[in-house]
């Protein structure tokens, strides 16, 4: 499936939102329906058939991330979650419980084209490819290997694992939790200091300035992002 | 009297008086109760006492009655407890209360029954109530020459003096068959004499008595109405009374005599005591009769006057003419012989009160007050060891004189020195023998024939009475010196100990200082334990500071009680007082007007003994002076509540300035911008329109900053930024902060340079990201145009140290110091938009983080602000290798 055209379900309760976001999604190509409740949001789903759908977490009739759970029983559809800067904690929950990515309040509507340019690309992906290539870094995963600029970068193979695991998701967030469980297993998910070791190691063996990161950013309070250039 | 939380208005006592038991005041009280109810009133019955056989209880069922317990209608006993408290809470128009000189339990609030009746008189209730003429305090002493029978719960006549009295009366036969009936309850007091007691005789006394007690009131009451109403009418001269006391159980009756005297001469009147050399009381047992005394006095209504003095009868004379006193009554004197020869105090002051009329009421001598008297006077001078001393001292003169061999003359001299020594150091006593043994051994050891007490030449006979005049005398004014001189200096001391604990007060700050240095002072004063109670803001009292050895469970409810009253009532209460007097402690309510700000209570070690008046004057000017501290530190609190007020006026003022300001710029770019897009569409070109569109979302941006600024502060100053603790690296919140300032700060350069080797730090990721954030910003905005702002990061000691620096016009002065403080701008940076709130958020969190932040200028222009952030103690948690050829490069 193309994400031009795709089918994009709004649930906010905000008039306001919901009608630039209606405008400027249909400008860019996609479907779109509207609902200004998670009850509404949650028939809309069923009857929509949505590819996409962006789910704000402050809804006045229930929990945001309750719409996100009953969703998530029935449709693997990607969710896009907004919510405000202060809420990591809600972020957190969205990301754990299903919700393929969020955009802070206020954002910017290519922030958030990009982010569902991500998602429906990684839950159209069928096969892997084993060679992934972004810009001067190739990461062969068949044979493990790592490349920056032609040059063969070294890695631990926690260091190596850390990486896969944002390249295969690249563009999207990976809360600490789920990178630390699929990297140590499901006992060190409160273990996030792991992460600050190895993400400063592995960066100092692929960002050449470390303090303006090009791949691995930090998303703070939340987790990482393996960024890829459009 | 302290009223507040209660109505103003006070309660009507209503009196119905008998000459003796069996009258039928109760019936007569019952009847006038019944028909206030009938007349719709709310009225209810209190208390009775039922007799054996009665009519009252054809009566008694038709009003309301207030008991103890729900069921105990048919109880007689039940009825005859009052329940002060059910009163209180029922709150009725009228409480029926019988037999008003009725003594309480021991641990009920009140000793006394008519103490009851005040209370519920000052929650504004009506009360009726009966006593016998019998029971009235200052007709005591008459009674008791009536009857020979003496009453012994008295009311105070200045408590009947309130009320409105119905004489009830009725003939001795009457009465007489109505004790055949057993129709009447008997007194207490009379026990076995009831037939001598109900003879015809005294009976009619006592009714005389009733008679004239009342038609006194009323004639009272008339004149008083008269005066009110501005009738004009014959009046009596105005008439002062002034009884003089002693701490002698016999005062009593004088006091009783001037209570009725005045009464009788509708007279002000005051009781006088002289504390002198020879009536200064020397031992606990004297002082408690004299607290009595003074209370007995205090509660007939007298004015209490306590002086010290030399002379017993001058001072009389003086405080006499200095009040315009007409009368003065006397107890007759009870003294020895000796004393009655340099003539008594009666006799003085009857040679000297010129104009003055002089009661003497004569002493009726009993047993038991003489067995007092006694054990008083015995206490008083049972003293051997100055009598040891002075003895040795003659002796050790006799020898000197022996070996020595002086002639006559010189050694008569020598016999003075013992005199003198003992008068000036042990009173009269001992100086009287030191002159009486100095004659006797100059006589017989000296004086020709020496060894016999008869004397050769006569001449010796004048010698001796010289000798012993200028002995005397000597002794006596050595004495008199030595006595005024520690009269002297007890009340200098007191004065030093109230002007030393008012210094130390004031030099005190805070509550719990003033308190402790109270009780310290108490303590120095008395022998017991003192503490202190003050009220929560809920209204409870609970103990605040108390003497060392003090436990507060050895208090028992019954004090607590106490403690309530007093603090509610506003009035001393507590051992040896009118109101709970059999309690265990001494209670002083701590109040300025009518502000109740506590308790000082004070427990005193001897259980049996009353304080001194001395040490309760102290006690209550110690209470005062701690009252003044403590309503001072309160009102300085309140003016520092309001100074914050005004302070956190003055910010709100400056938080409605800067957001609407601040808020509104934005507003109006992106308005304007829009607008002109949305009206001249055809207008402007692709260019125009870019710039129209960027202006528009860079002012967003900014409201969105300024947004988030907002809710740090408030976040900071509700208490409610709580810190989320994560292991951070300082390189990654860099990478975040560059990240978020790029299109913030354009095309100027930052440089970050960070030393080897930085650990982990705990701190909070998302706020130090705000921080940095916010100075990156405040850096951009004064940054000259060009220059380039520099992020230095290091390591110095236990801390991490980063600094911001820029490039801009230096802060000097009121800037450095306030450039932290909410909504401070400086007054050269006017041009440059801001809040004047994102450096006091940097603050804020820094020092949440137990860091420090400031700026440090460079004459040259370059201003740094730097912040620190302490390293944890705690080394970032091991970790794991966990899989092979894992190696930590750090």
């Amino acid at each position: 499936m193309h994400d031009k055209g795709a089918r994009v379900l709004i649930i906010d309760d905000e008039n306001q939102i919901r009608k630039m976001l209606k405008v400027a999604l249909s400008a860019h190509g996609y479907e779109t329906a509207v609902a200004s409740s998670g009850q509404e949001g949650l028939n809309q789903a069923a009857f929509f058939h949505a590819d996409i759908i962006i789910l704000d977490l402050g809804l006045p009739d229930m929990d945001g991330l309750e719409v996100l759970k009953q969703l998530r029983e029935w449709t693997e559809a990607p969710i896009i979650v907004l919510s405000v800067r202060e809420m990591e904690t809600d972020k957190i929950n969205a990301l754990d419980s299903g919700a393929d990515d969020y955009v802070t309040k206020p954002f910017s509507i290519g922030e958030l084209l990009a982010r569902m340019r991500v998602a429906l690309r990684h839950a159209a992906k069928t096969d892997d490819e084993p060679v992934l290539k972004f810009g001067e870094l190739t990461v062969d995963l068949s044979r493990r290997q790592v490349m920056l600029e032609g040059k063969e970068v070294k890695l631990t193979p926690t260091e190596y694992d850390i990486l896969k695991n944002l390249v295969i998701h690249a563009g999207k967030v990976l809360t600490h939790r789920q990178l630390l469980k699929a990297i140590w297993g499901v006992n060190y998910q409160e273990q996030a200091h792991y992460l600050r070791v190895y993400i400063g190691q592995l960066r100092k063996k692929i960002e050449p300035d470390l303090t303006r990161p090009r791949f691995i950013i930090t998303e703070p309070g939340v987790g990482y992002r393996f960024l890829i250039k459009e | 009297m302290d009223t507040t939380g209660k109505p103003i208005k006070k309660g009507k006592l209503t009196v119905f008086l008998g000459s003796v038991a069996g009258v039928g005041k109760t019936y007569a009280m019952l009847e006038a109760g019944y028909d206030k109810y009938m007349h719709g009133n709310d009225a209810v019955v209190g208390c009775i006492d039922m007799p054996k056989k009665t009519d009252l209880a054809t009566l008694l069922c038709k009003i309301p009655i207030l008991l103890k317990g729900e069921k105990a209608k048919e109880s007689a006993a039940k009825i005859a407890e009052l329940d002060i408290d059910a009163v209180l809470d029922r709150k009725p128009q009228l409480v029926i209360i019988d037999n008003l000189a009725h003594l309480n339990d021991t641990a009920y609030r009140h000793s006394y029954r008519y103490q009851d009746v005040q209370e519920i008189l000052d929650f504004g209730i009506d009360v009726y109530t009966t006593m016998d003429i019998f029971h009235v305090e200052s007709l005591k002493d008459i009674v008791e020459q009536i009857t020979g029978i003496k009453g012994q719960h008295t009311v105070p006549d200045g408590f009947i003096e309130k009320a409105e009295l119905i004489l009830i009366d009725v003939s001795q036969d009457e009465i007489i068959q109505r004790i055949k009936d057993e129709k009447i309850i008997l007194p207490q007091e009379l026990g076995q004499n009831t037939d001598d007691f109900f003879r015809p005789g005294n009976i009619n006394a006592l009714r005389e008595l009733a008679l004239r007690y009342t038609a006194q009131r009323v004639d009272k009451q008339l004149s008083e109405y008269m005066q009110e109403h501005d009738i004009k009418g014959p009046w009596p001269a105005s008439e002062r009374i002034l009884a003089c006391i002693s701490p002698s159980p016999f005062s009593t009756q004088v006091i009783r005599a001037a209570r009725r005297m005045a009464d009788a001469l509708k007279a002000e009147w005051a009781v006088i005591y002289v504390e002198t050399h020879y009536h200064s009381p020397q031992n606990e047992v004297v002082y408690n009769q004299l607290a009595k005394n003074l209370l007995l006095a205090e509660e007939l209504g007298a004015e209490i006057i306590t002086l010290t003095g030399d002379d017993f009868a001058q001072e009389i004379l003086l405080v006499s003419k200095r009040k315009n006193i007409t009368q003065i009554v006397l107890g007759k004197p009870a003294h020895s012989r000796i004393e009655e020869l340099r003539g008594s105090v009666v006799d003085r002051v009857l040679r000297e009160s010129q104009g003055i009329s002089v009661h003497i009421i004569p002493g009726k001598s009993v047993t038991k007050e003489k067995q007092s008297i006694a054990v008083y006077r015995s206490l008083r001078q049972c003293r051997l060891f100055p009598y040891t001393l002075t003895l040795l001292l003659v002796v050790l003169i006799t020898l000197i004189n022996k070996y020595i061999g002086f002639d006559l003359p010189n050694i008569v001299l020598l016999y003075l020195l013992p005199v003198l020594f003992s008068g000036a150091y042990w009173g009269r006593g001992p100086s009287i023998m030191a002159s009486l043994l100095g004659v006797l051994a100059f006589d017989i050891l000296f004086v020709p024939p020496i060894h016999s007490i008869t004397v050769a030449d006569l001449k010796y006979l004048v010698s001796f009475v010289i000798f012993l005049v200028v002995a005397v005398t000597t002794g006596t004014m050595a004495n008199r010196l030595r006595y005024q001189a520690e009269l002297a200096r007890r009340r200098e001391a007191r004065t030093a100990a109230l002007y030393s604990l008012s210094r130390k007060i004031v030099a005190e700050t805070e509550m719990g200082g003033i308190l402790r240095t109270v009780i310290n002072v108490v303590c120095e004063n008395i022998n017991g334990e003192a503490f202190i109670f003050t009220p929560h803001d809920n209204g409870e009292l609970s103990i605040n500071a108390f003497s060392q050895g003090f436990q507060e469970c050895s208090l028992k409810e019954n004090e607590k009680a106490v403690v309530n009253w007093v603090f509610e009532h506003g009035r001393i209460g507590g051992r040896g007082t009118e109101n709970w007097g059999t309690s265990q402690g001494l209670y002083f309510p701590l109040k300025f007007e009518e502000k109740n700000l506590g308790v000082l209570g004070v427990n005193i070690a001897e259980a049996e003994l009353l304080l001194s008046s001395e040490h309760r004057q102290m006690l209550e000017a110690i209470a005062n002076l701690l009252s003044l501290a403590m309503l001072s530190l309160q009102l300085s609190a309140d003016a520092q509540q309001a100074r914050n007020l005004a302070q956190s006026e003055e910010l709100r003022i400056a938080l409605f300035n800067s957001i609407s300001h601040e808020l509104r710029t934005p507003l109006a770019s992106i308005l304007g911008a829009v607008t002109s897009l949305l009206e001249g569409e055809n207008i402007y070109n692709q260019v125009d329109r870019q710039v129209l569109l960027q202006t528009v979302n860079d002012e967003a941006l900014r409201m969105n900053r300024l947004v988030g600024n907002l809710l740090d502060m408030a976040r900071l100053e509700s208490g409610m930024m709580q810190l989320k603790y994560d292991w951070c690296d300082i390189q990654e919140i860099m990478g975040v902060v560059l990240r978020r300032i790029q299109e913030l700060i354009g095309e100027r350069k930052i440089i970050v340079d960070m030393a080897q080797n930085i650990p982990l730090i705990r701190a909070d990721f998302v706020l130090i990201e705000h921080v940095m954030v916010n100075l990156l910003d405040n850096a951009n905005k004064y940054a000259k145009a060009g220059t380039k702002i520099t992020i230095i990061i290091l390591m110095v000691a236990e801390e991490i140290q980063i600094g911001v620096k820029k490039i801009g016009e230096p802060i000097t002065g009121i800037d450095r110091d306030k450039i932290f403080e909410k909504f401070y701008r400086s007054k050269s940076n006017q041009q440059i938009s801001g809040t004047g709130l994102g450096l006091s958020i940097c603050k804020g969190i820094i020092e949440a983080h137990g860091g420090k932040i400031w700026v440090e200028s460079t004459s040259h222009g370059g201003n740094s602000f730097i912040f620190t952030l302490p390293l944890d103690d705690k080394i970032p948690p091991q970790v794991p290798t966990g899989k092979e050829g894992d190696t930590i490069a750090r």
